[in-house]
């Protein structure tokens, strides 16, 4: 139970996962020499253990820096360069210049206050790092830190991952949880060098929080408890997720309530864990008292409350002797308890100091409130519901060891394996939900997976070892499916099982060589691209890198006006702060739906109506992204019909019908006139009806749709083309002043 | 080598006063004038009002509308500042002048004054257009009025039109009292154009037919919407005077007497006279033309400008406005001056106290609202130029040490705090040690 096993049988399942990145046969070796030495053997195991966890360390850190040995040492994609942006800032400003920042670059004219809207956690870790580095003379740039920032904590959380799996399982199941996160798809998709986001860090944190919290119940040690306090307090400060946590944790205390597995270790961990976590987690601007206010984190609370109500009871019953006196009691208590409660719910609720559920919170729990309340949320491509492509892209084997890793916790359930339970079912309906929650799911698939896979192979070596002594002959038989085959060769005695726990350890280890080889595949193919530079294939198989973005934000930055204002769509609005150091009107912090609307609305009108708006908004440039010339398939027409519905959502002048043809969203001569006029198909299509894109197709084909467009003479009134990149992916228009005379 | 640059530099001394003379933000009266005519005779008949100009000092350069050699700038430099096309007729301009170069030389910030007539060609309505001025399409159409036209004549197309419009910068102090003599072609305004206006309307009995033919429908432009004289002044400030008469100016008109039908009031000499030459100063811009300082503000009690203010600061906000009477600029008082604190809509609006040395001053208090504001001074007083001047400012939160730190409404709070703890001591003392 406590991770005190036979080495020879620990060093098994070690060397399988060790065996994927070709280190097996060095282990196997020496694990076989070691045991003619049996007095070291606990030092051995300990060496095995300890050089198996830094290869795993390593080997997670590397196995991420494809795109910087590809590309170059970059920031990613969207949110990543605001992170960038605010941590250029926390080092050269300080800590309180940061926690004070108003920024007036960004949401034009309503300005943001950065230090009370995001989570600082990521910031202050890369600060961190990067002074420490500093003060021991590597004088590194800031860039490189944030670019290293994801791959070293996903190096961290492997470690993490080792100590949750010992503590659930065993110490097997910790080396084999490590090697398995260490390199899963979905992990890494949002933790390669230059995705410097929130969740770089926070799932290190999660697991963090998760594992102290688990071992505080298993312990009841006020100390683990205060541990797992501040390992919440640090995801608070990192990511929004963290509602997660606290609503996980208490469903989790309330479960092992109703089961009967209250006890004085489960309180002393979770009334410590939360009244120092809230307390904690109150100090982050961003979070304030959302504890306290927020229908979100009524459960915890409620919860604290129920296990107040559990100990008083407790305590009055060792007080009274009488059983029957007792009941009455404890059903006046329980009744007066749960009616306090909801009359304070319900006076909270009704008076507005607690807020009601917010709309990402009921898009989790119902997948499709979004798609028609809030458009905002349901048009990022990351909060769509997940396809089962995905799911087996980013999980490979673990999609079916998870199930078996089901069933051997519940063979073995506790208090750890409940926990890991919850974790898993709960995460895996989330991922189900959005696409990006996957990355949440990633950790408990692969600690459940690993338990299968230990607890497979512990078995399977152990029959082998026993068999050793009692040698039989047979031959080997066919086998299907690895965790049936080693039931059954578990449950009876067979002849032939020495040769079917070999074929079983084959199988086994063929499939988790397949796992490496697939993950390896999938980062270097699907993840490791900065989707800032595009990289395309040839007609000749050669490379063909865009690096389109990268050219219009320096044309900003160096021929515009330092206070010049340039309205884009929401998505490229951090890009533009942090490279093209202008201001902005919308960017990817989504807080102002109006504003955003506003926006949407001025790309989705009439040139004149447009240019009203835009000069309500001291609008100077406008900044579209096109692909029709690359073939580029996210570009803002396929986006289009989200600016219409989320402009129509708050003004009702836009109407989205307007822009279909019967239902259907078309650029070619079919399609609607309002959506031919529009000032988005004018400004992606000015001067595109007299270029060939394709041979041997009309001029103005639009390749990134496959059609003709419907409207080649484009003529502009209010905007004159200002900037157009080498291969029109990004397209910059200037808002000319009004007109002298008119 | 010597020599030359010698010779250059005493060149550029006697160009020098030349220089200061032309058209320039400090000195924005104009100096030289092109005058384009359709027949030399024009400066014969109407010499009151070209020698009126000349005696206020401009520099006329008379030329046919279709002399060959016309040109407007050279070397991509202008070489007039003003532009007086008495050219009523001409179907095209010789040399390289055409009706953009027009718009072109208007959009430099340079004024014009155009004078159309009945049977205005396509090229003078076209620059009138541009102008946001619509001549009656019919071109042998005149403004005919019934009840006021002058006595003198009995002629009904030779209006003697007393609707000016209100405006001392225009017009001048001096009221006109005398009618203007009006003959020619109505004009209508754009009515999506909002720079342009009417000097001079028509009564609303006039109309705008053939008087020879017989009226077969009724009259497109008719009343009060008919203008005679219109001044447009540009985004830029440039100004531009249209008139449907071109007698308006003549020597003609400018002496004979006038009595308008209905009205006992005669008089020895029609306004025209008066009217000409006060449009005349304020076209070449010796009237009405404010010129404004930056915008300067700082919180009260400091002198420099800061680069962010906190929401509800008192700041101090000025602006120095000055006029140009024709020859210097003096302090322009006035108590319509408003400045908006603005964002998206204007948060603060006050109107400003002069000191009468052209200081235009207030003090207000920042809203409780934080964002990028703006200091929008718009001033678009009639006849005057337009101020439009704005200053950006970000306008940010408290910052976190800038709250109270105890507030008195608290204080229950702190002692609960401190009981419990002090408390919380004392019963662990309690329990751990007492038996």
């Amino acid at each position: 139970m406590g991770g005190k096993q036979d080495p020879t049988a620990n060093g098994s399942p070690k060397s399988e996962s060790m065996g994927a990145k070709k280190a097996s046969p060095d282990l196997l070796n020496s694990s076989f020499s070691f045991k003619s030495l049996k007095l070291k053997t606990k030092q051995q195991e300990l060496l095995l253990r300890v050089s198996i966890l830094g290869l795993v360390y390593v080997l997670a850190f590397i196995a991420r820096l494809f795109s910087v040995l590809r590309y170059e040492s970059m920031i990613h994609e969207f949110d990543p360069y605001f992170n960038y942006r605010t941590t250029l800032y926390l080092t050269e400003k300080g800590f309180y210049e940061f926690w004070n920042w108003f920024d007036s670059e960004s949401w034009y004219p309503l300005g943001r206050i950065i230090g009370g809207t995001l989570y600082p956690g990521l910031m202050v870790t890369a600060a961190l790092i990067y002074w420490t580095l500093r003060f021991l003379r590597f004088f590194v740039h800031i860039r490189e830190v944030c670019v290293l920032t994801a791959p070293f904590f996903a190096s961290n959380t492997t470690i993490v991952a080792y100590f949750f799996g010992k503590e659930i399982w065993d110490t097997g199941a910790g080396l084999v949880a490590a090697a398995l996160i260490a390199i899963c798809p979905g992990y890494i998709s949002r933790s390669v060098a230059g995705s410097y986001d929130n969740e770089a860090v926070a799932i290190f944190a999660l697991l963090l929080t998760f594992y102290l919290f688990v071992k505080a119940v298993k312990t009841g040690s006020l100390s683990w408890a205060l541990g797992s306090a501040f390992g919440y307090f640090y995801m608070v400060s990192a990511w929004g997720g963290y509602v997660f946590i606290i609503n996980l944790v208490p469903l989790y205390v309330l479960v092992l309530l109703i089961t009967g597995r209250y006890s004085m270790r489960l309180y002393v961990a979770y009334n410590c864990m939360y009244i120092l976590g809230m307390l904690l987690a109150m100090q982050i601007r961003f979070v304030g008292f959302q504890h306290v206010q927020s229908g979100e984190h009524m459960g915890a609370m409620g919860v604290f409350l129920l296990m107040q109500v559990f100990y008083f009871l407790d305590w009055v019953k060792y007080q009274l002797n009488d059983t029957k006196l007792f009941q009455t009691f404890l059903r006046i208590t329980v009744t007066s308890a749960i009616l306090v409660g909801g009359i304070a719910l319900g006076v909270g609720t009704a008076s507005g100091y607690i807020s009601p559920w917010t709309g990402r919170f009921y898009s989790l729990l119902d997948p499709t409130y979004a798609k028609d309340h809030i458009p905002i949320i349901a048009s990022v491509s990351e909060h769509q519901p997940t396809a089962w492509s995905s799911f087996m892209f980013d999980y490979h084997i673990l999609l079916f060891l998870f199930p078996a890793g089901l069933y051997f916790c519940f063979k073995r359930l506790s208090d750890a394996t409940i926990f890991i339970v919850m974790y898993g079912l709960t995460s895996l309906y989330f991922a189900g939900v959005m696409v990006r929650l996957i990355l949440v799911a990633t950790p408990a698939v692969c600690l459940i997976s690993a338990i299968a896979v230990s607890a497979t192979v512990k078995n399977l070596t152990s029959l082998l070892r026993t068999k050793q002594k009692v040698p039989q002959t047979g031959s080997t038989k066919g086998v299907g499916s690895s965790k049936s085959s080693s039931k059954v060769t578990l449950d009876q005695s067979q002849p032939f099982q020495k040769n079917g726990a070999i074929a079983l350890l084959v199988g086994v280890f063929y499939l988790l060589s397949r796992y490496a080889i697939h993950c390896t595949w999938v980062t270097s193919e699907a993840y490791s691209s900065p989707s800032i530079v595009l990289a395309a294939r040839g007609a000749h198989g050669n490379r063909i890198i865009f690096d389109d973005y990268r050219e219009a934000y320096y044309w900003l930055r160096q021929n515009t006006p330092t206070d010049a204002k340039v309205m884009s769509w929401w998505d490229y609005g951090y890009q533009i702060t942090a490279m093209g150091n202008r201001t902005v009107i919308v960017d990817n912090n989504t807080w102002n739906n109006t504003h955003i609307a506003t926006v949407g609305r001025a790309m989705s009108s009439y040139e004149d109506e447009a240019y009203d708006i835009m000069r309500s908004l001291d609008v100077n440039y406008v900044l579209v992204v096109f692909g029709g010339v690359t073939g580029y398939s996210s570009d803002d027409i396929n986006k289009f019909l989200w600016m219409v519905r989320i402009g129509g959502g708050v003004y009702p002048v836009i109407k989205e019908p307007d822009y279909l043809v019967n239902g259907e969203f078309r650029v070619d001569k079919g399609a609607s006139p309002k959506m031919l006029n529009c000032l988005m198909y004018k400004l992606c299509y000015y001067r595109f009806g007299e270029l060939v894109t394709e041979y041997g197709k009309p001029t103005g084909y639009d390749r990134a749709r496959g059609v003709e467009i419907g409207n080649k003479d484009i003529k502009l009134e209010h905007l004159e083309e200002a900037y157009t990149t080498s291969n029109w992916i990004v397209r910059i228009y200037r808002v000319k002043p009004p007109t002298n005379r008119l | 080598m010597m020599n030359l640059s010698r010779s250059v530099a005493l060149i550029s001394l006697f160009l020098l006063p030349l220089l200061s003379f032309s058209f320039s933000v400090d000195n924005p009266t104009d100096r030289r004038v092109l005058v384009l005519l359709d027949d030399l005779s024009l400066k014969s008949s109407h010499s009151i009002f070209f020698t009126t100009l000349k005696s206020r000092g401009f520099d006329l350069d008379f030329k046919l509308a279709d002399d060959s050699k016309l040109a407007l700038q050279r070397y991509g430099q202008y070489l007039y500042d003003g532009l007086i096309v008495f050219a009523p007729s001409t179907e095209r301009f010789g040399g390289s002048l055409d009706s953009k170069s027009i718009a072109d030389f208007v959009d430099s910030g340079r004024d014009l004054i155009l004078s159309a007539d009945t049977s205005a060609s396509d090229l003078i309505r076209g620059i009138a257009l541009e102008c946001g001025v619509d001549f009656d399409e019919d071109s042998s159409a005149m403004v005919i009025d019934h009840s006021s036209f002058s006595v003198s004549d009995g002629d009904h197309t030779l209006i003697a039109a007393d609707d000016l419009v209100k405006s001392d910068a225009i017009l001048g102090k001096t009221k006109i009292e005398a009618p203007v003599l009006f003959r020619g072609v109505a004009h209508s305004l754009n009515p999506t154009n909002n720079l342009v206006l009417k000097v001079l309307s028509a009564s609303p009995s006039a109309y705008s037919a053939n008087p020879s033919s017989k009226l077969s429908s009724p009259p497109q432009l008719t009343g009060s919407a008919i203008s005679l004289v219109s001044v447009m002044q540009a985004r830029n400030n440039a100004r531009v005077v249209i008139s449907g008469s071109l007698q308006l100016f003549s020597d003609r008109l400018f002496r004979s007497g006038v009595q308008k039908a209905g009205s006992p009031n005669k008089y020895e000499k029609s306004g025209n006279e008066q009217f000409a030459t006060e449009l005349s100063k304020w076209v070449f811009h010796e009237r009405g033309h404010l010129k404004a300082g930056s915008l300067v503000h700082h919180r009260v009690g400091e002198t420099d400008e800061p680069a962010i203010y906190r929401i509800k600061d008192d700041l101090e906000f000025s602006v120095e406005i000055l006029e140009w009477s024709g020859k210097s600029w003096e302090p322009y008082v006035a108590d319509d001056v408003q400045v908006q604190f603005y964002m998206m809509s204007p948060y603060v609006l006050k109107t400003l106290s002069t000191d009468k040395k052209g200081m235009f001053h207030t003090s207000f208090k920042v809203p409780d609202v934080y964002g990028v504001f703006q200091f929008k001074v718009e001033y678009g007083k009639l006849g005057y130029t337009t101020l439009s001047l704005s200053k950006q400012i970000p306008v940010r939160p408290y910052r976190h040490n800038e709250y109270e730190r105890f507030i008195p409404t608290a204080y229950p709070y702190y002692g609960a705090c401190f009981t419990t703890m002090a408390g919380f001591f004392v019963f662990s003392f309690v329990y751990l040690y007492h038996k």
